[in-house]
């Protein structure tokens, strides 16, 4: 089964790389772009037939090891 | 004097940290990240460089290397851990330090030599230093400390900021911060102190020829405070 986990930057963080993203889009023309947030994007196969069980674990893996609850949050897709 | 440096696949700074603590009597050991325990120290030390490539997030991966648990106990049971650069990045992804280093907020990889200001002398590393602000190098991609407002309290309140960017007379300002930390952070420690991070790099200052001596200062001084 493959579950997904995207890890963005919570809200407040500061994304510099976003931000020089946002900019240099804006400077190819795309002016109507207000803000870019920058993240992570995982798949992962777990050998696990229960669904539930399966995004139990991804969710351990998460608070563990994927995402620094500090500065990110997880979702789980 | 015993210490021991802790190497993971792409440290970088562990042999001028060998050289650093031998040279001022350290009696040092090259521990690598695979081994389950570390021989008996008064100091560990987790050096700078790129563990596991920086990958995920910096020290990620090596927080959750086989060695840490043994640093971990090391470090609750009072035992003196030094992180430095990376080190500092790995300790705060093992918890053993609060908050983050993210990128730098200008997005450089920065490498020059800085001033920082000693806020704390009631630890082991710093009593009975002379200087109040040494002059020290960075060498950083993600030194942009950062933390919760609570955590930054808890900080403040505990004096566990240890070390802050600075100008050359102390000045603690935004022109002196050069990877956009919160109040110009360069080290913290743990609540015990026992636990030092830090950015700069005193290994590379051990040497009035080439660099500069306050690195010197620093592990003299430590020396000192452990015998």
């Amino acid at each position: 089964m493959k579950i997904k986990v995207i890890v963005t930057l919570k809200k407040g963080v500061l994304d510099p790389q976003g931000k020089a993203i946002l900019q240099t889009l804006n400077g190819m023309g795309y002016s109507n772009i207000d803000e870019i947030r920058q993240g992570k994007f995982f798949e992962i196969s777990v050998n696990e037939d229960n669904e539930a069980k399966a995004k139990a674990q991804v969710e351990d893996m998460c608070k563990k090891l994927l995402a620094n609850l500090v500065i990110e949050d997880y979702k789980i897709i | 004097m015993k210490s021991s440096v802790i190497i993971f696949p792409g440290s970088n700074c562990d042999r001028d940290m060998d050289v650093a603590l031998k040279k001022f009597g350290f009696k040092n050991t090259m521990v690598w990240h695979d081994n389950q325990s570390i021989p008996k120290s008064d100091l560990i030390v987790l050096p700078g460089g790129f563990s596991y490539g920086d990958y995920l997030r910096c020290g990620s991966i090596a927080s959750k290397s086989k060695i840490i648990k043994s640093v971990i106990d090391f470090a609750n049971s009072g035992g003196l851990v030094l992180g430095v650069c990376n080190g500092f990045q790995i300790l705060t992804e093992t918890g053993l330090l609060p908050g983050i280093l993210q990128q730098n907020k200008y997005l450089n990889f920065i490498c020059k030599n800085i001033f920082v200001k000693i806020k704390d002398k009631k630890n082991k590393y710093f009593k009975n230093i002379k200087k109040d602000i040494l002059e020290l190098h960075i060498a950083h991609n993600e030194g942009n400390f950062f933390c919760t407002e609570a955590e930054l309290k808890n900080l403040e309140d505990n004096n566990q900021i240890a070390l802050t960017y600075c100008s050359s007379n102390g000045l603690e300002d935004e022109i002196n911060n050069p990877n956009g930390a919160i109040k110009n952070i360069a080290g913290i420690f743990n609540k015990n102190k026992n636990v030092l991070g830090m950015m700069p790099h005193p290994e590379r200052m051990i040497d009035k020829f080439l660099s500069g001596e306050d690195g010197s200062l620093f592990f003299e001084n430590l020396l000192g405070n452990l015998k």
